[in-house]
């Protein structure tokens, strides 16, 4: 199991760009972390989610 | 013509507010604050208020009207450069903190540059792929300076949705985090000014060693 922004998700063995695309995430309004390390969209499908991994996504909306 | 406060008058007077050893760190201090709109130029005014004593300001853009309901210029400085415009201001209000200022638009290349001598950073801009690509720009490449971002602050949902969020040691997120200006519920001036408030409260809060949202 996977946390992601605090509720438990089965992902194990997708990258983070196949989980996002599963999402409603725009990937240019979004910030990844994982496992503390902020990840850059480059590298979205190259980072390989497994069990026991913590996943912040910040998702920012416009006004200002 | 009344003659304004000297160095030594207005300093005294902070130090009486808050104590000397907090002001110190204040006065101190440098922040920087990207994008001078409704959030931006709210939290240079309070922050200069404050007595942080070196304000970095950030925009490229011109006053226009429509954002004299929320943005702290005056009706007489339509057409100016954002930057002169808030420099001005901010003179008339804090007129010795030192105050630096770029009339240029931040982007992944130049960040840094822009950048490198602030303590802390706000994000103070109004579309969200461009907080987004400050952030992550800022988050991989200056991890140990410390950030505030923003995002929903629009309409008039209450004000006590808008909030303070620690996501990680160095970056903080204000806003509800939902309300989208993209959604045609508009901007009132009190609830902008409220999330600029969080973010520049959070700003001093970080210079008193508070780091907790």
């Amino acid at each position: 199991m996977i946390k992601i922004n605090g509720i438990f998700h089965e992902a194990a063995g997708k990258t983070l760009a196949e989980y996002l695309a599963g999402t409603s995430y725009n990937p240019k309004r979004i910030v990844v972390e994982w496992n503390g390390v902020i990840v850059t969209k480059e590298q979205y499908e190259k980072t390989v989610l497994q069990n026991g991994d913590v996943v912040e996504v910040v998702s920012f909306v416009g006004g200002g | 013509m009344n003659i304004i406060p000297t160095m030594d008058e207005m300093r005294r007077s902070l130090d009486n507010r808050n104590g000397k050893s907090l002001q110190d760190k204040f006065a101190s201090s440098t922040v920087a604050i990207c994008g001078l709109g409704g959030l931006g130029s709210n939290i240079a005014v309070s922050l200069a208020r404050a007595g942080v004593g070196r304000l970095i300001l950030i925009d490229f853009d011109k006053v226009e009207v429509s954002n004299l309901h929320r943005q702290q210029y005056k009706a007489s400085q339509t057409g100016c450069f954002k930057t002169e415009a808030l420099a001005a201001n901010l003179k008339e209000i804090a007129p010795y903190i030192t105050v630096i200022t770029h009339t240029r638009q931040i982007d992944e290349n130049n960040f840094n540059e822009l950048l490198c001598n602030a303590d802390i950073i706000c994000e103070a801009f109004d579309g969200a792929e461009a907080k987004a690509m400050l952030v992550n720009s800022v988050l991989k490449k200056m991890p140990e300076r410390y950030l505030i971002a923003s995002s929903g602050m629009a309409g008039s949902d209450s004000a006590n949705l808008i909030r303070t969020r620690r996501i990680t040691d160095h970056f903080y997120l204000c806003g509800d985090e939902v309300s989208d200006v993209e959604d045609n519920i508009g901007l009132m001036s009190s609830r902008v000014m409220l999330c600029a408030a969080h973010q520049a409260h959070m700003v001093l809060r970080i210079l008193a060693e508070k780091y907790e949202a």
